[in-house]
């Protein structure tokens, strides 16, 4: 678990004051130790792998990278061990190793002349994907009605997603747009904020309200709801605004790693941890 | 307040005291049950390999690992709840099939599983999600595993356990359903939350 989701865990627990939630923050945090003690997944739901790549061009090992993803994904989930979360569409059978047709998901972002490389590695489990929607309202319904989309998701899905969780939201014309940048908004360090003044605004305004709704740990009711809310956007058709959220639970595992030319890294999610 | 411990196999008098909101632990035998396990059993009509009566049963896949030098042995690495809720549309008749009578999952479960919990007695608890280490440390041995053409999520894995828990009592067998009656104050107060953003947010103008 990143450093940021941490210290968030902690400072949630140290505010609560509900009995439930405060039994259950004790149990989240033994549940840590008892993790990195063992050595083993802290959730057993370890997620289809997804990476976020951000590659320059010059990157030497651009050409190989997706292999390397893919190869690095059988060994993580022999070695850690994961669980197998592969299942083929279609001919429903389950690969037990992780991959699978288009899996793990790797998504590209191509840096003009640039030789670093920067991936983020998420886990999410079942639990927290469901909540997930995208759909296109009409320029009428405004932000009022992004607003009410993503409320609602929070009491219909937000109890079983392992709350507190974190919010991703996007804005931008279609589904596809809206739902990529609502992952992506998942990636972000806690405590981020969108570089648009109205944009971090309505982080804000949707982080109070959604904690207003008390949802607490494991959806049992607490003083709050969500780690935060993020908001990633982009210019949208004038007849169109897409909205998209993603939802990424309290057991947030999220890895950013850059590599210079040289292969030489910096993690800057988990501090002391070398590879 | 004493820690409440439930032994399998559990009686009905057991059940009678227990209500929402407790939070209780369990000794003794529970198996994960999850998608396809209750699918089989409800529409294919196949019996479960495993006999839960009286007993109870996990909705979560684990991870598990072989266990070095030991014919068909397994150690439980990593096990946690699943969402419940899948398994609504098949929970009331595998109640009344099955036998089960502790039912232990994530998020809230529906009318239909709560009047079965009432008809049959049974109750339904809510595991911490994500607290996977700490459910795998009660595992004392896995001693069967059933159904294993499903795959390591969905294999039917027998557990002896000891205190399993913190389990949280969300359906009891006097027809209360916590999440439920939680989940009616969510919306009031989601409502009001719209109530209060939406007049701040008119950035169409």
């Amino acid at each position: 678990m990143p450093d940021d989701v941490v210290a968030k865990l902690q400072e949630l627990a140290e505010k609560e004051t509900v009995p439930i939630a405060k039994t259950l923050y004790a149990t989240y945090k033994r549940n840590q130790e008892l993790a990195a003690e063992l050595n083993r997944p802290a959730c057993q739901d370890t997620g289809v792998l997804q990476y976020f790549v951000k590659c320059g061009t010059k990157f030497p090992l651009i050409d190989d990278l997706e292999v390397l993803l893919k190869e690095a994904t059988v060994i993580a989930t022999v070695n850690s061990p994961l669980r197998h979360n592969s299942v083929e569409t279609f001919d429903e059978y389950n690969t037990g190793k992780n991959v699978g047709k288009g899996t793990p998901t790797v998504y590209w972002e191509i840096v003009p002349n640039c030789d670093t490389c920067e991936i983020d590695t998420y886990m999410a489990g079942g639990g927290c994907t469901l909540p997930g929607h995208a759909m296109v309202l009409m320029p009428g319904d405004g932000y009022e009605g992004v607003t009410k989309f993503v409320l609602e998701r929070m009491t219909s899905y937000g109890p079983n997603a392992c709350p507190p969780f974190l919010v991703g939201v996007g804005v931008a014309t279609s589904v596809d747009t809206a739902a990529v940048l609502s992952k992506k908004a998942l990636m972000r360090p806690l405590g981020s904020h969108n570089p648009n003044a109205n944009a971090a605004k309505m982080e804000k305004l949707l982080e109070d309200g959604i904690n207003s709704i008390g949802l607490g740990p494991q959806g049992f009711t607490g003083n709050s709801s969500v780690l935060g809310v993020h908001i990633e956007n982009t210019a949208r058709h004038p007849s169109t605004i897409g909205v998209a959220v993603n939802v990424g639970c309290w057991n947030h595992r999220r890895g950013h790693i850059k590599f210079d030319k040289d292969l030489n890294y910096t993690i800057t999610s988990h501090k002391g941890v070398e590879l | 307040m004493a820690k409440v411990v439930l032994h399998t196999p559990i009686k009905d008098a057991d059940l009678e005291n227990i209500k929402v909101g407790d939070i209780i632990y369990l000794t003794g035998h529970i198996t994960t049950c999850r998608d396809v396990a209750h699918r089989r059993v409800i529409e294919e009509g196949r019996k479960l390999p495993v006999d839960v009566r009286n007993g109870a049963i996990l909705h979560a896949g684990p991870i598990v690992r072989p266990i070095a030098g030991q014919k068909d042995k397994f150690e439980m690495v990593s096990v946690g709840p699943t969402t419940s809720m899948r398994m609504e549309k098949f929970e009331a008749e595998f109640i009344k099939e099955t036998g089960v009578k502790l039912i232990v999952g994530k998020g809230g479960m529906a009318d239909k599983t709560c009047k079965a919990c009432q008809e049959h007695k049974a109750i339904f608890c809510v595991f911490p999600a994500g607290c996977a280490v700490i459910a795998a440390t009660t595992v004392e041995e896995i001693e069967d595993a059933q159904w294993r053409d499903l795959g390591m999520p969905e294999t039917l894995w027998k557990s002896r356990v000891k205190e399993f828990g913190p389990l949280i009592v969300s359906i009891d067998v006097h027809g209360n359903n916590l999440a439920e009656m939680n989940r009616a104050e969510f919306i009031k107060k989601r409502d009001k939350a719209y109530e209060t953003i939406a007049p701040q947010v008119g950035f169409i103008k």
